[in-house]
This record gives C-alpha cells, structure tokens and sequence, in this order.
C-alpha cells in the first residue's frame, strides 16, 4: 500500500508568442493573413477609442458608470474573433471590442453604461448574452447553453468571458464542475487583470494559476499572455477545435491587466501604487501589437494614421447615434416584464400613467 | 379520467409535456434513475432518455443556472429543487437572471423555465426541509408562483406552467403529495395561471387560502356549516403571484368578512397582500376586521413540535367563529 503522487491526466500549459517588444516566436505563429491581423488591429483600436470616449462621457454626465477595458483589448478582441456566428458569447462587462465584432451597433454597447435596457438586447441575428453584472453569475449561463448546444446535437461552441474575483464565485465552481461532468463545448475566457476592485489576484486565490483550477474538474487549463493578441488567439482558436470535436470544456487564464479604473466611481491609487502600473503599461497590447504589425511590414504610420481616423470617426458616429435614441417611454417598464401582462400589472401600469400625465412626465425622462 | 394522487398527477403532466414538445427536458438532482426522492419523475428517464431527464450533481445553482442558458438555446427546461429549503442557492440566478431576462433584453429573450419543488410541513422531515418561503418569490417581479393544491389542478397547472413562455415557480405541496387521490382526465388538460378559484360557494365568510391549506380549510368550512350552520366560501389562490384580486374581492365584497390562511410566516407574507387588497377594494363592504390565520414569525419548528405548529382546521373555524362574532 505505498503512499505515491497520483498522476493527473489533465494539463496546465503557459503559452506566449509575442515577445514584450513584438519580436515573434516563430515556431508557434498562426501565420495570420494580413487582413485578419489587422482586423484583430483595428479591433483592438476600437475597443480602446471607444472606452477612452465612454470615460470622456461619464466625466461629462453622458452616461453612467463605466467599466473600462484598458489594457485588456487583445485578452477580448484575439479571443471573440475565433467565434463562428452560430457561437455564443457570453460576456462579463469589459468587452466592448467583443460586442462590436459581433455586430452590437456602438450605440447599443453605450445605451447599456447609459442606463437604457435597450444597452441588453442583443440585434436580431446575434445570439450572444448581454453584459452580465453580478460577477460570476453568467458562468452558468454559458454552461447551460453549451449543455443544450449538445442536447440538441449542435456542433457550436460557447465562449464565456469572466474575470479573475468571479474565479471565486459559486457560480463559477459549478458552471466548470457540469461542464466537465458533461463535457461541454464551453470555453471558460478568465481575463485575470490582476485586481478585483481593491483585491488583488493573490488574494482572490492561492492558486498558483487560474489556470490550474481546470484540472480539478477534468480538463484542460491554459494560461497565457494576455496582452499578447497571437497566443491569445492561438489558445483560444485551439478550445473552440476541441469543443467542436467533442473535446469537452476548456479553461484559460489570460493574464492581462487593467490598466485603468475599475470604474469610474474607483480611485485606484487607494489600493495600489504607480510603479505597478507604470511597469504594465509596458506591456501594453496596442503598442506590442503595431511593433509586430510593423516588423512584418504589413503596418505603417500612414496606416495606422488611417485607422485612427475611421475608428475615431466609427466611434464619433456611435455616440451620435446613442445621443439621438436617448428619448425613451418610462411606462414601457412594464411592456416586458411577461409575455402577456398579468390584469395585477395593467392596473399599476395606468396608475403610473396617470402620475406622468399628472406630473407632466413624457418622452425623455 | 384515472383516479391518482398528486405524484402520479404531476408526473402526468411532466409525460404530457415531453411528449408533446421535444424541447421540453428534466433536470435535478435523482431525478432520473431514482425518479426522484418523491418519485414524482418515475418511468420518465426511460421512457425519454438521459438526453432529456438529466440526473445533475449537487448544485442548485448550476441546475437553475443552467436551465437558464438551456432556456436561452430554445429549450424549455423543468428543474426540480429536491426540496424548497436547498432552493436559496439558486436563488440568486432566480432574483438577477430568471427573472429579468425578458425585460433586460426588450423581449428578445424570453425565459420559459419551471422550477418545481416540495415545499411545506407535516411529513416528519428534517431541518430545512419544512418551510414555506412562497413569498420570497412572490415578492420578485417577473415570476409566476404557483401553488396547486389537489392532483387534478396540479396536473393542470403544472402542465400550463410547461408550456408557459415565462418563468414559473412552482411549489408542491408535498404534505398533499400522497395524501389523496382524485379523479385526472387522461387527455392533456390546463388551468390559466393567474387565475383563483371558488372551491366552495357561501355567503356568511370567505376563507382564502392555498397548497396544503386548502384541505383543512375545506374541513373548517364544513365544520363550520355543519356546527354552526355558517355558509362559508372557499378560496383556492392557486396563483399566489401575480394575484387574482378580483376572484377574492368578489367574494368578499358578497360574504363582508375573511380568514387567510397559509403555513409561512405572516409578516409580509401572502395573507398581508390578500388584506391589502381586500382593504384596498372592498373596505366598505367589510362587517369585520380580516383576520390571517398563519406560520408564526418563528424558525419551523423540528418535527417533534410541527404538528402542533401548523395551521389546522379547528384552529380556522375558531378564527372564523371570531370573524363572525365580531359586531362593529
């Protein structure tokens, strides 16, 4: 009866192929087109224009509270690009590039930090879910998706977004242990940014990695350089083969950083101090991403000039948009609570009628 | 018609729903090969397969959590808690996503899902396994929460609530479980949700209550006829939210006085909203102050003290004989 280490079939790898500088490992490139890698390019440069102008707004009392991705453009961008359109998304809430390349018009990603329900609904032809605010809850979600993607016998994938505080989770827990008992076709996307609000990663677990958590339940764990658009690409490309080959579930950890607040109501300097930062800010995404572009001579200043132009001009067009809907019925909070409204629920529907007639209260309140 | 307990009724219903619909599927805990602590799902895993009567671990919020992405995917899950009293871990995913989906995305996600579970005293169970907690639900909007009380209108709501294309919560009684049978027609049969009923025609009192209260009230309003020569009416809420307020208004406003009656706690509880209404609507056609015969605002109590504990029907005759006595 020896007492020896039991061997673990499932694995942890760590996988960057983007030096800091750009420079490329090149044994492990996906040898991307030129268009797809400027597509994850310009992705990435809308996905920080477009958070750069939600701070400006939420300064400027346009919109509410905002969430920003800054630093984790090629952790969301790189990843949701390997979905199909008959995949989901299933998003946390620091993924504005995620709900672009998807289709989500801009005015839409702004209506939800605008304080608009209309911010929710996915278009028409986009099966992804909206933003998820209680941290970790949209695990499940995901999973159960995945689970009636195999129930119905749909060869589709899911990829769910959450960060590292929602590790800690129930929710996060249970989604991985049902995924791996029915061996879902989910990919578990853990953007680790290093602080959970004011908590930090090696207090939100002891875990070496996050990435490691997967083996418990079965499968595989990934981590990777988050700030790196190719490895995140390659590891998340490499899930989503496995998931469509009956291959079951997959976590990975990128390891990423938020450069910014948490959000805009978060002062940041309470809880940690410049020099970590400054050091990430290094490691930026976008500048790593244009030195690469640029050794491979796909990109140059008058491109990416052009690029700034038409994101600028993109995003510009978005918030005209969103500033033009703002007009909305504040008694349409009733006309979705059910399919059909309970007798209960038309009564107050024309008691809070008449207060806005009363109040003078219409469009735009 | 068969004559059967309320097991067999929902499991009825359960059969009628896969049958019909193949995005209907089951989920829980022993729901499949031990056809569920109560056997309500028996026969069901084999008849339908393991694809749609799925034995889940041990995590109410995954299995409610999970019928959420499988409602999203199109499917039309029925999640069994094994008993109200787990139902807190899911509870979560109820209040932030069950209940919101629809109105968050502007109708573009509907959330047709069941969530059944045992609730209620009077089976001797342990701690955890007694409460009547309708009220949380009650008090979410979006939710429909109902409560069946006799095998037929379980079979029927249960049913309605399937084919239903938003979520329901739905509590069964278990202390009526097997505790008589009924006859249940054969060929699918529904109830509207929302909708209260008269289960006994008076004029002197009304007596409003639900579930598993609904036998000994219809033993107190047969005492109360045939002791005292009282005509009492009798309401079975079945939907206890959103409420049918003109059901209980109506009767009211004919007999003047009311008794509640339900085994959760009375501070906040159904009964304050039944009087809230009555209040509301009838004031003046009240001839005495509505009376809540309730649960305490106490724990359960361990089953050696739950007999005594639950409402019974001397205890809402003599509620009512107070009701009646009072003279303004």
């Amino acid at each position: 009866m020896p007492r020896k280490e039991i061997k673990i079939k499932p694995k942890v790898e760590y996988l960057s192929i983007l030096t800091g500088n750009g420079k490329l490992d090149e044994a492990l490139d996906p040898n991307l087109d030129a268009d797809k890698s400027l597509y994850i390019y310009r992705l990435m440069v809308t996905a920080r224009r477009l958070d750069e102008r939600c701070i400006n707004m939420q300064r400027q009392g346009r919109i509410g509270t905002y969430g920003p991705c800054r630093g984790q453009e090629a952790a969301h961008c790189a990843s949701t690009i390997v979905m199909d359109k008959d995949d989901w998304v299933v998003a946390a809430f620091r993924e504005p590039g995620s709900f672009y390349h998807r289709g989500w018009p801009l005015e839409t990603v702004l209506r939800f930090w605008g304080g608009y329900e209309e911010g929710c609904r996915p278009p028409e032809d986009v099966n992804d879910l909206p933003i998820a605010v209680p941290i970790g809850s949209q695990t499940v979600h995901a999973m159960g998706i995945a689970w009636a993607m195999k129930i119905r016998g749909d060869n589709h994938a899911v990829l769910c977004y959450c960060g590292d505080g929602g590790t800690s989770e129930g929710d996060f827990h249970e989604a991985m242990n049902f995924a791996g008992v029915y061996h879902l076709p989910v990919i578990f996307f853990i953007q680790n940014n290093q602080w959970a609000i004011s908590v930090p990663r090696e207090a939100q677990t002891a875990s070496e990695t996050i990435a490691q958590k997967a083996l418990a339940y079965g499968f595989d764990g990934l981590q990777l350089d988050g700030n790196d658009p190719l490895a995140v690409y390659v590891g998340t490309k490499e899930a989503v083969d496995r998931a469509k080959s009956d291959g079951g579930p997959s976590l990975i950890e990128a390891v990423t950083y938020r450069l910014s607040v948490h959000t805009t109501a978060d002062d940041p300097t309470k809880y940690r101090d410049r020099e970590e930062v400054e050091k990430w800010e290094k490691l930026d995404p976008i500048p790593r991403y244009e030195r690469y572009l640029t050794q491979r001579g796909i990109l140059d200043q008058k491109l990416m000039e052009e690029i700034e132009r038409e994101v600028l001009s993109e995003v510009a067009a978005g918030v005209e948009r969103y500033e033009a809907g703002r007009d909305v019925d504040p008694l349409d909070c009733f006309d979705y609570m059910y399919a059909e409204l309970p007798k209960d629920l038309v009564d107050q529907r024309d008691e809070f009628k008449a207060a806005l007639v009363r109040e003078g209260i219409g469009l735009g309140h | 018609m068969a004559l059967m307990n309320m097991v067999s009724a929902l499991n009825l219903a359960m059969d009628d729903a896969l049958r019909e619909d193949d995005s209907v599927v089951l989920l829980g805990q022993d729901i499949g090969v031990d056809e569920g602590v109560f056997r309500v799902t028996a026969n069901l895993l084999k008849r339908y397969g393991d694809r749609r009567v799925i034995d889940t671990p041990l995590a109410e919020g995954a299995i409610v959590g999970g019928a959420v992405g499988m409602a999203l995917y199109g499917l039309k899950p029925v999640a069994e808690m094994q008993f109200s009293g787990f139902a807190y871990q899911a509870f979560h995913q109820v209040e932030q996503h069950v209940s919101r989906f629809r109105n968050r995305t502007r109708g573009r996600y509907g959330m047709p899902l069941v969530v059944r579970m045992p609730y209620g005293g009077g089976i001797r169970a342990v701690e955890h396994h007694s409460e009547s907690r309708e009220a949380y639900y009650a008090h979410t909007p979006g939710l429909h929460m109902v409560i069946p009380s006799t095998p037929r209108n379980a079979r029927a709501l249960l049913l309605e609530s399937i084919r239903h294309p938003d979520p329901v919560i739905f509590f069964e009684p278990k202390a009526v479980y097997r505790a008589f049978k009924e006859e249940v027609p054969e060929a699918p049969e529904t109830m509207p949700l929302g909708k209260a009923q008269v289960v006994r025609e008076g004029s002197d009192i009304t007596l409003i209550a639900y579930g598993a209260m609904m036998r000994p009230t219809l033993e107190a309003a047969d005492d109360l006829t045939e002791v005292d020569g009282v005509s009492a009416e009798v309401v079975d809420l079945l939907t206890v939210s959103p409420m049918d307020t003109e059901t209980i208004v109506n009767s009211v406003a004919k007999t003047g006085r009311a008794v509640v009656i339900h085994e959760g706690p009375r501070r906040c509880g159904i009964g304050a909203e039944v009087v809230a209404r009555i209040v509301e609507n009838a004031l003046t056609e009240l001839e005495a102050p509505v009376r809540r015969l309730t649960g305490y605002d106490v724990q359960f109590p361990y089953f050696a003290r739950e007999r005594a504990f639950l409402p019974n029907a001397d205890r809402i005759a003599h509620a009512a004989r107070e009701v009646l006595e009072f003279q303004c």
